[in-house]
This record gives structure tokens, C-alpha cells and sequence, in this order.
């Protein structure tokens, strides 16, 4: 076990354990399609409920019923939240899978498991519960088609009584997670819960360490999706136009955000949608109607996948080259085709930073929590309509997908801001305008939207082949003047970007940087890499594309420089590299991790350590 | 005291202004291209229509066809998009402001090949929207290369013969969901400037199939979309009046002999029966003509359907009556309660 104050003796010694509280990983394997989420979640949650940092993670098929799936939940006192690679709770419900779960243990781990599955014959060093789930479910669930779904809730008696969470609040997130509507079937899986704990409280005598105890650490926060803290920011920023085509891991961010349109964004007088959704026939068609919209002066946003975004490539082409704003949320995941589409990955850097075809160069935000997937939601749209581009904002499976304990979000204190637009009133005083000609020094051009009410307010939009006036031409100074302004527009972008976070440990030669999910298991290998190998560290997490100045000087402040990221070429450095000069990338090293799981410390501190040579 | 005579005034179309304003750059097409004769047509059609141009949104695709809306209505906003993905640009722009009037100009390769499914798309969704089919059954702008509508037979100038059975657009459009369909030929201006006009009035998506020569790589003899082809072979379905509602100029006619559409601006759409009785009402009777004109050799022009009543997109959505694109902050972005609640739930 890694972690250091945790020395669990044999199981059989009969020897005193320290207890392991509020610090410890549990796992359920279960079978997709048998129910297992709501259990699952509700579990997280009444801990959470008790105060205790945690954080829950899916790992699943790309199936809808049948194949094996893990369920994690990481209590921390410390507030870490990244995947922990060590299980030290696991609870077996597949019979496919339990032989090989039990197999990966450490040593001193528990196994709940069903009783017929007879897994206590397999180790001697391991916390055995077995429960005869299937004669349990019988009296608590009299109808006998729902009693594979009722049988989860089981486990989380179980759990409940060998953790010490209180019942209390697994019947508070119960009920939550069914709502008013359900409480018929709340009540029928309160009824397992209390038959599990019930069953634990008389037939176990408990042997190993781990329990929760109530601490005041999540006052205030809220539990949610990544994608549903996205969906939320798209609302909040005004969105107008959605359009989306479905893909895992993405869909749940529109199909969150339709549930919000619908609540609060009916106007009330007229009873009419201030916005329209379409679910378009693929993403070319998705990307075309975010540009369309764009171009007529809605705020539109698309969401997709790394398949979605190949499809995308020429239409971003012509979205940079024709200067038309639109927000599009790539939640990256392993691909192509039949690959691992259920598993996350930051494998879209490079290739959304110079999507489509000629020379072109995007922006690209990189939130890393719930807040910044809603704060950079309506900082995209304005960033788009600024600087009239399409914007990516990167999110991935793990943070896309999984439950997320944040903090409340924060109210937009700046107004929508629509960029540089002419009315007819400005044409009017103006008489008249240069679409593509950058008369601020930001290579912004000022735009008008079709349907103003003026005779000299249209222009004609086109791809690369146009001058200032955005009259046709294939000259060689005008391409080379537009191609220019755009690269100058680009640099520009850099002082509006969100700026890197930045912790600078004056006694580190080694820095860290990583952006996403990767920050979680960064700044938790830092703590092992100070605690464990007495190895300081400086941390910068990357918040967005085009880089900015604070990274240069965060290369400078030190000798060796990790880029931690979760694809296997290492994309990100490959973007620093195209910009930074031969001494800066000579400090530059690479932690890459490919395996599609979220993360963990663990995996970044073994392979920094192995770089360091220590 | 001076004697010049003051010149001629302008004539002027019902909201003032003169033809000039509808017109385009000059086109750059080749000379005789049918596409050019279109355009003109669209010139003419919106200015006795008397649409405001900078109210009217053009889009295309990419290949002749393509260049030529730059080529009319100068004072409108036009995009040029990418090849075959008009439709999505144009939907995502008249979802943002529904008031535009939203005109497509798109080829038989940009719209039957690689535009298949976006077209067939927006025929699903009847967006309000005119989606005009510059045919000629030939890549022009790749210099000659069959499209999916050049007929089984057909013959290019190298000699080489086409032995892929074409698609109907009309047929497509039909069974899709269009609920104005037509066909027409560059050469039949009466016809044409009839049929645009209805087209423009309708309140959903309107389909227009127009036959139009290729000059320099398909109108020759062996081209089903040549000139003399379609002189020969065009079946007109009625002869086409179309009335504004501005117009109420009414002109007696014999009992019997003409059947109206009425548009739902009020406008009216007169079709006088021509060899047939044909009702442009029924689908099936629209697949019938088109089956039938298709054994006899024949290209059977004028409105094949026209149905006034199906939904909208817009009303699917059921879309605000005003622009997405310009609602004030106070309506797109909920106040802080409604993000204080939704934090509350989730807490």
C-alpha cells in the first residue's frame, strides 16, 4: 500500500489495526444494465453528505448491458480526488469478473462479495464479507423481475454498516437521487438497504481498518457532471443555436443542457424557445449550422467527440478563414471507430489545435474541474464573438462523465459581450465598412450580421480568397495580408486567454505542468514526490491555447520541466515546442499515460521519479 | 432660364427601388451557361416581388453553380460554403434570424453527391427556405466529369457513356418532405419567373429542379441536359401565372380551365391546365407524372406539389417570432435565482 500512515497487518493475526479513517478507495464490480449506478451514486453521495471529500468514477463498456463495469468512490481527508490506483475495498457482484479483481488486490484490502462466489477460498490476506444477496432480496423485493436491480442496493447496507456511513444519510441521497416522483421505488430500495446493513450488523465481526468519520469539508459544494456544469455555462452564457450530433461522451452534455433550455429558457409571455436545439444527422451538418448561426449572430455551441471533431475539419477550416464566431466542446476519449470510446484520454491537442486543411491555428480552453467546464462556457462565448473564431473548449471522459464535487458556481458578473458588430446606425455615421480590415491593431475585423436594416450591410462570405472588402481575389498580396492579420489575430488572442494556474516553489528545480484531469493526479504525485523522495516542485496548469507568457517564465524559473498528459505522443510539449526556443525545450520532459483510465499519482510520481533518476 | 430636358425616371418596383439594386457582380460563368439565365430570372423575381435585398440571405455550396449567387442581389449577405454542406450553413442562419428570406443556389453535384445527406435533411425538416437545383448533369468547375443526375446513356464529349442510373431530385424532394416542388428549365423564363415567385412566397422548404446546359461540357447531342434536348423533350405539367398579394389585378378566366394555389401570404398561384389534369396537391400524383415522364422520354416541368399547411421548422421548434440572433441579455440569460436553485438541487 502507498499510503504511508497505513500498515495493515495480516487480516488473520488477530493483531490491533490502526484505523484507516476517511482515506481509502472503494470499488464495485458490477454488470452494465443490472442498476449498479444508483447505488453507486448513492453511496458517494452519503458520503459526501458527511462531509468527507470524495469522488466517484465510472469505468465502463462501450455496451448497454452484459459486459463487466467498476465503479469507484475515493473518500480523502486530504481532498484528493484523482483516481487512486490501489483498491482497498472491493465490492465483487460479477461473477465474470471477481476472480481476477480479487487477484489484483493488495495485500490487507476487503472483498464484499456474494456469498455462492466462495472468493474467501482464494487469498489469505485479504478482509472476506460474504452476503447471500439473492436470499436477502427475496423478502425486501416480492416481485421478481425488479429484484436484479433492488439487489445493489444491498451492497450499500453493507458498506454503510462495515464504513460506519450513517443510514441517515444514505436514506437523504437515496430519496434525492429518486426524486418525489419515485418514492414508491425509494422506498422499495430502502428496504435492501436496511436488509444489507441489517445482515452486516448481525453476521460480522469487522476485521479491517477502513472507516468514514464525519468531518465539515463539503459544506456548501455540489456534486455534478462535468458535462452538466458545461451545459450550464452554454445557458448562463445566453446560448441561442445548439446543434449535435450523439456521441459518447458527449451527449450528456446536450442533452443536460436541452433539460435546462426547457426550464428556463421558454420565454413566459409568449410561451416560445428563446433558442433552438437540433440534433443534427451528423457533425459535419452540427459544425455547419454552429457556423450558420454564428455567422447570422447567434451564439451557437456544438459538442462531440474525437470522431466528431475529424468530421469537423473543413468547416473550422472555413470557420477561421470566413471569421465567424461558435463554441464547440470537444469530450476527448480514446478513439477512432470501435476503439475504447467509453474510456477517457487527452488525445485532441494537437490535432484540434491546427484543424482542417492549409494554415490554420484554434484556440482551445482546458478546464479542469466542474467550475472552470462553467466558467469557461460563458468565457468561450464571448472569447468566440471577440475574436470571431470557433473555440474549442477541451474537456474529457473523466471530467465529461464522471460525478465531480465542486464548488457552488459563481453568478457571470460581466455582461454578455457581442464583440464588433455594426448596426444600421454605424453604417449610417460609417457609411460603409471593410469586413477583414483591422483597424483596431488586433487583427479583429468588424462584422455586421445579416438582417441589418441598411443597404450597405452585407458583405459576401467566403474562404481564404478575399481581400479586406471581402470582395473575391487570388492575389498574392492580399492572401499573404489575410493569412498574416489571422496569425497576428492568433498572438492577440494571448492576453485574453485564461491565464495559467501558477504555483512557484522557490527551493524547486524540478517544475510540473499539466492541464485537465491530469491535475488532480499531479498535484497529488507532488505531495509524494516531496513526502516520499523529498523531490520540491513548482506547478503550472495550462488553461487555454495560445500559450501565454507565464509559461515561458515558469521554463525559465526552472531546470526540468514534466508536461503531464493523458495521450502517448505527448501533443502538448509538442505544442510548446513549436513555439519555445532550443534552451527552453531542452528542459522540457514528458509524462505521458495512455491507458485510458482516469490518472492516478501513483502512475505520474513512479515515472518522474525514474526520470530523475532517483 | 434652362431648356434640358429632364431624363426618363427610373422605374421603380413597389418599395422604390430600381432594378440595379437586385443585380450582381458580373458573372464570370461561360457564356450561354444556363446558370446565368437563372440568375437573372432571380433578379427579376425579387424585384417585382419587391423584396427588401439586404433583408435576403444567399447561400451556395461549391461549383458553378455555387459562384453565381454573387452574381445577383449585391446588396444581400451571401456565403459561400463548402461543398455539398449549404443546407447546414443555411439552417444554422435561418435559426438565427427567422425573419431573413433565405435563398440557395446549389448544383446537381453539390447537392446529389457529396450533398446527399445534408439535402435530404433539409427536406425532412421543411426549413422556410429556397433551395434552387442548378442542373446540368456534369461537373463544370472540375472541366466535365459526370454528376449523379446525368442520365443512363448520356454521353460526355470524350464519348464516354454513362451507365449509372441518375437520381431524381424532384422525386427525392417528394418523398423527403419538401413542400414545394418544382422543375423548370434556364430557357423557359415565363415558367421560371412564375415558379420562383411562388417558391419565394411559400412558407416552407421550396425544391427547384432547373435544367440548365452546360455550355462548354454537356450541351451537346447525346446530353439529356442540353438545350435541344429540352426543347424537344419539355412536358410543361400547366401553364404558370403567379399573382402577389399585392396584386389584386384579377383576370376572368373559364371555369374549369385554371386551378389556384393559395400561398399563405394570400398570394395566388394559377395553373392552367395544359394536356393533363393534374393536381399539384397529391404526391402520389407528383411520383405518378414524374414516373410516367420518365418511360416516355419526356422532362415534365412546372410546380409538381405544393402543400401549405405541413409545419415548419420553425414551428416545430416552436421558435421566439424574433431574431435569436439579437435577444437583449435580459431574455437568454436567466437571472442568479434560477442558478442559486439549480445549485441548491445539486447540493
Amino acid at each position: 500500500m502507498s499510503t504511508l500512515e497505513v500498515s495493515p497487518a495480516s487480516p488473520r493475526s488477530g493483531e490491533f489495526h490502526q484505523p484507516v479513517i476517511n482515506d481509502f478507495s472503494i470499488q464495485v464490480a458490477t454488470v452494465n444494465g443490472s442498476g449498479s449506478q444508483t447505488a453507486n451514486n448513492v453511496l458517494m453521495r452519503s458520503i459526501f453528505q458527511m462531509g468527507i471529500p470524495v469522488s466517484g468514477k465510472n469505468m465502463f463498456p462501450s455496451n448497454i448491458q452484459g459486459l463487466p463495469t467498476w465503479f469507484t468512490i475515493r473518500a480523502s481527508k486530504h481532498g484528493y480526488i484523482g483516481r487512486k490506483k490501489e483498491i482497498d475495498f472491493l465490492v465483487a457482484m460479477n461473477p465474470e469478473t471477481a476472480r481476477e479483481d480479487v487477484m489484483n488486490l493488495d495485500s490487507g484490502a476487503v472483498v464484499v462479495y456474494d456469498e455462492p462466489l466462495k472468493l474467501d477460498a482464494m487469498r489469505s490476506d485479504l478482509h472476506f464479507y460474504p452476503v447471500p444477496f439473492d436470499k436477502l432480496v427475496g423478502p425486501v423485493c416480492p416481485e421478481a423481475k425488479l429484484r436484479k436491480l433492488v439487489r445493489n442496493m444491498i451492497y450499500d447496507g453493507v458498506v454503510a454498516n462495515l464504513l460506519s456511513i450513517e443510514m441517515e444519510e444514505i436514506h437523504r441521497a437515496l430519496f434525492k437521487q429518486f426524486g418525489k416522483k419515485k418514492a414508491k421505488a425509494a422506498e422499495l430500495n430502502w428496504g435492501a438497504c436496511q436488509a444489507g446493513y441489517e445482515y452486516a450488523a448481525k453476521n460480522f465481526t469487522k476485521s479491517d481498518p477502513y472507516r468514514v468519520e464525519r468531518m465539515n469539508a463539503t459544506a456548501g459544494k455540489i456534486i455534478i457532471e462535468g458535462n452538466s456544469a458545461a451545459a450550464l455555462g452554454c445557458v448562463f452564457a445566453g446560448v441561442t443555436v445548439v446543434t449535435w450530433y450523439p456521441i459518447t461522451p458527449s451527449s450528456s452534455l446536450v442533452e443536460s443542457m436541452i433539460g435546462y433550455l426547457k426550464r428556463f429558457r421558454i420565454d413566459k409571455e409568449s410561451g416560445k424557445a428563446t433558442y433552438a436545439v437540433v440534433q443534427a444527422e451528423d457533425e459535419l451538418s452540427a459544425i455547419g449550422m454552429v457556423l450558420g448561426a454564428g455567422w447570422a449572430g447567434a451564439r451557437s455551441v456544438t459538442s462531440t467527440a474525437g470522431p466528431g471533431i475529424s468530421l469537423m475539419s473543413e468547416f473550422v477550416g472555413l470557420g477561421y478563414y470566413a471569421e465567424i464566431p461558435g463554441v464547440i466542446f470537444d469530450v476527448q476519449r480514446v478513439g477512432p471507430s470501435t476503439g475504447l470510446p467509453t474510456r477517457t484520454a487527452q488525445g485532441d491537442i494537437i490535432s484540434t489545435a491546427v484543424l482542417s486543411h492549409g494554415d490554420t491555428k484554434h484556440p482551445m480552453f482546458f478546464p479542469s474541474s466542474p467550475e472552470e467546464c462553467f466558467s469557461m462556457a460563458v468565457e468561450a462565448f464571448d472569447f468566440a464573438e471577440h475574436f470571431q473564431t470557433p473555440v474549442f473548449v477541451m474537456i474529457d471522459l473523466d471530467l465529461g462523465m464522471n460525478n465531480w464535487m465542486a464548488d457552488a458556481f459563481e453568478y457571470p458578473t460581466k455582461p454578455i459581450a457581442r464583440g464588433k458588430v455594426l448596426t444600421a446606425e454605424d453604417l449610417d455615421r460609417l457609411g460603409g465598412f471593410a469586413r477583414y480590415k483591422d483597424l483596431d491593431g488586433d487583427g479583429v475585423g468588424y462584422r455586421t450580421l445579416p438582417g441589418t436594416n441598411h443597404p450597405h450591410g452585407a458583405y459576401f462570405t467566403r474562404g481564404s480568397g478575399h481581400n479586406e472588402k471581402a470582395q473575391y481575389t487570388e492575389r498574392e498580396d492580399d492572401y499573404i495580408n489575410n493569412v498574416d492579420r489571422l496569425s497576428h489575430k492568433f498572438d492577440a488572442m494571448r492576453s485574453h486567454v485564461p491565464k495559467p494556474a501558477v504555483e512557484i516553489n522557490p527551493k524547486a528545480k524540478v517544475g510540473m505542468v499539466a492541464f485537465g484531469t491530469s491535475q488532480y493526479a499531479a498535484q497529488e504525485s507532488r505531495d509524494q514526490l516531496k513526502s516520499e523522495y523529498g523531490i520540491e516542485t513548482s506547478y503550472l496548469r495550462l488553461r487555454a491555447y495560445p500559450f501565454t507568457d507565464e509559461l515561458r517564465d515558469f521554463i525559465h524559473k526552472h531546470d526540468r520541466i514534466y508536461v503531464v498528459e493523458q495521450n502517448r505522443d505527448g501533443q502538448m510539449l509538442g505544442l510548446m515546442r513549436m513555439e519555445m526556443d532550443a534552451t527552453e525545450i531542452a528542459k522540457l520532459r514528458s509524462m505521458r499515460y495512455y491507458g485510458g483510465l482516469p490518472l492516478d499519482a501513483r502512475t505520474v510520481t513512479d515515472d518522474v521519479v525514474l526520470q530523475e533518476g532517483k | 432660364m434652362s431648356t434640358t430636358v429632364p431624363p426618363p425616371p427610373k422605374k421603380l418596383n413597389r418599395i422604390g427601388l430600381e432594378v440595379l439594386s437586385y443585380k450582381g457582380a458580373k458573372t464570370t460563368l461561360c457564356a450561354g451557361c444556363g446558370h446565368n439565365a437563372i440568375s437573372e430570372r432571380i433578379i427579376e423575381c425579387f424585384y417585382e416581388l419587391g423584396v427588401q435585398p439586404w433583408n435576403v440571405a444567399k447561400f451556395s455550396g461549391i461549383g458553378c453553380s455555387s459562384k453565381s449567387p454573387a452574381y445577383f442581389l449585391g446588396l444581400a449577405h451571401g456565403f459561400n460554403a463548402v461543398h455539398g454542406r449549404m443546407p447546414s450553413i443555411a439552417t444554422g442562419a435561418m435559426l438565427a434570424n427567422r425573419t431573413m428570406l433565405g435563398i440557395g443556389v446549389t448544383g446537381d453535384g453539390d447537392t446529389a453527391s457529396i450533398g446527399m445527406g445534408q439535402f435530404m435533411h433539409l427536406l425532412r425538416r421543411n426549413l422556410p427556405f429556397v433551395y434552387i437545383i442548378e442542373d446540368n448533369g456534369v461537373y463544370g468547375l472540375t472541366k466535365g466529369q459526370f454528376s449523379a443526375t446525368a442520365d443512363l446513356g448520356s454521353k460526355l464529349k470524350t464519348g464516354v457513356i454513362n451507365d449509372m442510373p441518375p437520381f431524381d431530385c424532384c422525386a427525392l424532394a417528394l418523398q423527403c418532405g419538401a413542400t414545394f416542388v418544382a422543375r423548370s428549365f434556364s430557357g423557359d423564363k415565363r415558367q421560371l419567373v412564375a415558379i420562383l415567385k411562388a417558391a419565394i412566397v411559400h412558407n416552407g422548404l421550396s425544391v427547384i429542379d432547373v435544367i440548365s446546359p452546360c455550355t462548354t461540357f454537356n450541351d451537346h447531342e447525346g446530353s439529356t441536359k442540353s438545350y435541344s434536348y429540352m426543347k424537344d423533350h419539355d412536358e410543361a405539367l400547366h401553364e404558370l401565372d403567379f399573382v402577389p398579394y399585392f396584386d389584386d389585378i384579377s383576370v376572368e378566366i373559364p371555369e374549369g380551365e385554371v386551378r389556384e394555389v393559395e400561398m399563405h401570404d394570400g398570394s395566388r398561384l394559377r395553373l392552367k391546365k395544359l394536356g393533363r389534369d393534374y393536381d399539384p396537391t397529391s404526391k402520389f400524383a407528383a411520383l405518378q407524372a414524374l414516373d410516367e415522364a420518365e418511360t416516355k422520354d419526356e422532362v415534365i416541368t412546372g410546380v409538381l406539389y405544393v402543400d401549405t399547411a405541413k409545419p415548419t421548422f420553425m414551428d416545430m421548434l416552436n421558435l421566439e417570432d424574433v431574431p435569436l440572433a439579437t435577444l437583449p441579455e435580459s431574455r437568454t440569460r436567466p437571472p442568479k435565482e434560477v442558478l442559486d436553485q439549480v445549485m441548491e438541487e445539486l447540493r
